[in-house]
């Protein structure tokens, strides 16, 4: 099986800890990962923001780069969200604007090969105890378009619990936006803010040391607001909780 | 706080109030959290709420691509069974109509069944021009209305209101429309509730006219549905001498036996009941009892125009439910005045850019008055993807296109005050399909990394006033990628 990491471009740019975690990862469950070096970005904020014609030459990109792939794999619920729900959508819109099949038939070959991380993990390779060692206390925030576009449902949380040495908390209203969305961050920085320190409280109350999500935009968004109300938790992707091994331990 | 929505500024303005008022906050996250949770042990109650959300949204997708036909057999139906049907095309000639019924009647009084086709269209305010005295006789309504305050939820329009807020509106204000309060009047609930009782009840008894709206008109009979808990709109229904019905032309289910659904799952998401206390069903007239006439005035007010859009017509289907509002984690924290219309929260976001079109500031921010996060869709019992509508209406405003605005075909242009991010969204392009730029980028970020600031001056401090800026890491991934596994990554 030839499978591709589609790391996404802010993780590229902003967190190439979590990209090493999922080769790391991957590779130590026997897939030989490969990062098509020609992949940028999904289209996803141009789409959300309404430019959703600024996104098609990204998707089409995102479709010819990762083409010859039997699986793409990417640790971001919401990006993955973008290429499942609505790649398909980008090609009916073409569609209905008299524009034809094209978009649609370039697009549609990656849709049903595209896997959220912990969905490639549980589903195709069928591991849920993937021999990590985390000895700390984790509050696992389901976001968003993981949760409701794409059904994670469990799969997360079956992960952690395998994990050694973690402890699992629950955390209150987990399913709770956290404000981020994209540029709805900056264009309503109040109401954002608002639901960011609610989300942070709530992760603050159960005594945790890490919230863990599996995309990298909201956490950087709940981090950052972490940050400056100086809780001393801190944000850390799935993917290097996953990764980390009692010889070579995350923080 | 004046009793329109005209002039309203864009919805991160209005916000910004709301966020910062703590007693709007607590009472909002309480009273939405408490119907929340109740709303979610009604329906998972019914094993067949998947089975009857789907068969709500075919009834009325179903109605709308045959909404023609319908309205002319409505009209039918309910001129055979002794009604008058009007049409208005817009808010001024529904409100004439409803102005010159009352009077002909040679009354200067009404009172109200909650509606919101009637806040739609302020037809109070417009009664009033009139010298025409509208009474609200729903109990949140009544709070609205004696606080000279707008609604902020659909289903509980003085949610933004505590009781003593309330007993202390109901002291200060009532004596001026009617009964004054009782004397020592608390704030307990049971206390307000017959304060409430007492000041409407001579209304009920005085009054000639009646004015209501409906949830649901059946065409085949010419049947109209109030579905309502306090008993008011019963009253309001039946006592009066004339009754005039406002109703939106979507409200239309062709058969009696459509009802079963939204009876079942209108309730449960609005009030989280299993069944509402009172379901009022009324098919023009009838000789000795209820009201001796009867007219339905038929209101599109924007909703052709909103019909003609492939994408955003399925805010049509819409109940009035209002789950989405009390679900929504934005419509909690910036409270209902600040959409800036009688539609607030994720279905206003989608329905008054529609209904109203998005040339006012207002009307132009609320399709970004979302983080997009989808529990609106999850909830909706007629399941309208809000948030896909939502991204459409974003293409609408910064990019315009074809639209239909009174009846017309049009070609919007797109919204002012876009320019910047347009050029943003276009450079972002540019350089995701340009990776050598994009990496060139990236590596200027890396290395000068250590002179990034923690927060960011201006325009930036949309971010970083609450936020700080996440630390730029040494290298991109891809730089690393190609150093560990140099040979690889070559697909491409």
């Amino acid at each position: 099986m030839r499978v591709a990491l589609f790391l996404t471009c802010v993780n590229d740019t902003l967190y190439p800890d979590t990209g090493r975690a999922v080769v790391k990862l991957l590779t130590r469950l026997g897939v030989d990962v490969d990062f098509p070096m020609a992949q940028t970005c999904c289209g996803q904020a141009h789409y959300n923001t309404g430019y959703r014609h600024e996104a098609e030459p990204l998707a089409r990109r995102f479709a010819d780069v990762f083409a010859g792939y039997d699986a793409i794999v990417t640790p971001s619920g919401s990006c993955g969200a973008m290429v499942r729900e609505l790649y398909p959508r980008m090609g009916e819109r073409a569609r209905a604007e008299g524009r034809g099949d094209t978009l649609a038939a370039t697009l549609a070959p990656v849709v049903p090969k595209t896997y959220e991380l912990t969905e490639f993990l549980v589903d195709v390779l069928g591991v849920t105890d993937v021999g990590a060692y985390y000895p700390h206390t984790v509050t696992y925030h389901p976001t968003c378009h993981g949760l409701r576009s794409l059904g994670l449902g469990d799969r997360p949380r079956r992960l952690l619990e395998a994990v050694k040495g973690l402890e699992l908390v629950a955390l209150p209203g987990a399913e709770e936006c956290c404000g981020f969305g994209g540029t709805f961050a900056v264009k309503n920085p109040d109401v954002s803010a608002a639901m960011g320190a609610d989300k942070v409280r709530n992760a603050e109350s159960t005594g945790a040391d890490v919230l863990c999500a599996a995309d990298n935009s909201c956490l950087m968004h709940i981090g950052g607001t972490m940050a400056r109300l100086r809780t001393g938790m801190r944000p850390v992707h799935i993917a290097e909780i996953l990764a980390s091994t009692r010889e070579e331990e995350a923080v | 706080m004046s009793g329109t929505f005209v002039g309203m500024p864009a919805f991160p303005v209005a916000a910004r109030e709301a966020v910062g008022d703590r007693t709007l906050r607590s009472n909002l996250r309480h009273a939405t959290r408490t119907i929340r949770d109740k709303r979610a042990r009604a329906v998972a109650e019914l094993d067949d709420w998947a089975a009857l959300r789907e068969a709500g949204k075919q009834i009325k997708d179903h109605t709308l691509r045959h909404l023609d036909r319908y309205l002319v057999q409505v009209e039918e139906t309910v001129t055979a069974a002794g009604g008058t049907v009007h049409w208005a095309a817009d808010a001024d000639e529904a409100n004439e109509i409803v102005a010159r019924l009352v009077e002909e009647t040679g009354e200067s009084e009404v009172v109200k069944v909650k509606s919101m086709a009637t806040q739609e269209i302020a037809l109070n305010e417009a009664l009033e021009a009139r010298g025409i005295h509208a009474y609200e006789t729903d109990l949140a309504e009544l709070i609205v209305q004696l606080g000279k305050d707008r609604p902020s939820h659909i289903l509980v329009p003085a949610i933004h209101r505590n009781r003593g807020e309330i007993r202390d509106i109901f002291r200060s204000e009532m004596s001026e429309w009617g009964r004054p309060a009782p004397e020592g009047l608390t704030d307990t609930p049971a206390e307000l509730a017959e304060a409430a009782r007492l000041h409407l009840r001579e209304k009920f008894l005085r009054a000639k006219v009646g004015v209501s709206g409906a949830n649901f008109v059946v065409a085949e009979t010419g049947t109209l549905v109030v579905v309502e808990s306090e008993g008011n709109g019963r009253m309001c229904l039946t006592l009066p001498e004339t009754l005039i019905s406002v109703v939106g032309i979507e409200k239309i289910v062709p058969r009696w036996q459509d009802l079963e659904v939204f009876l079942q799952t209108l309730p449960r998401s609005s009030t989280a009941e299993r069944m509402n206390p009172y379901t009022s069903m009324w098919t023009g007239t009838t000789d000795e009892d209820g009201p001796r006439a009867f007219h339905l005035v038929l209101l599109d007010n924007g909703r052709t125009d909103t019909l003609a859009d492939e994408v955003g017509r399925q805010a049509l289907r819409c109940i009035r439910c209002s789950a989405c509002l009390n679900v929504c984690p934005v419509y909690e924290r910036a409270g209902g005045h600040a959409y800036g219309s009688v539609y607030p929260g994720p279905i206003g976001a989608i329905l008054s850019p529609q209904l109203r079109g998005t040339g006012s500031e207002i009307d132009a921010s609320l399709p970004y008055a979302s983080s997009l996060c989808g529990a609106c869709y999850e909830v909706c019992p007629v399941a309208i993807d809000i948030p896909e509508v939502l991204v459409h209406l974003r293409e609408r405003v910064v990019q315009g296109g074809p639209a239909v605005r009174d009846g017309n075909r049009v070609v919007l242009k797109p919204a002012r005050g876009h320019a910047a991010e347009r050029a943003a969204m276009r450079a972002a392009q540019w350089a995701f399909t340009h990776p050598g730029a994009l990496r060139t980028g990236q590596r200027l970020a890396s290395r000068t990394r250590r002179l990034h600031p923690r927060t960011l001056p201006g325009p930036g401090r949309a971010w970083s006033g609450s936020r700080d800026l996440p630390a730029v890491p040494a290298e991109p991934f891809r730089d690393w990628w190609q150093r560990t596994h140099g040979g690889k990554g070559g697909a491409k």
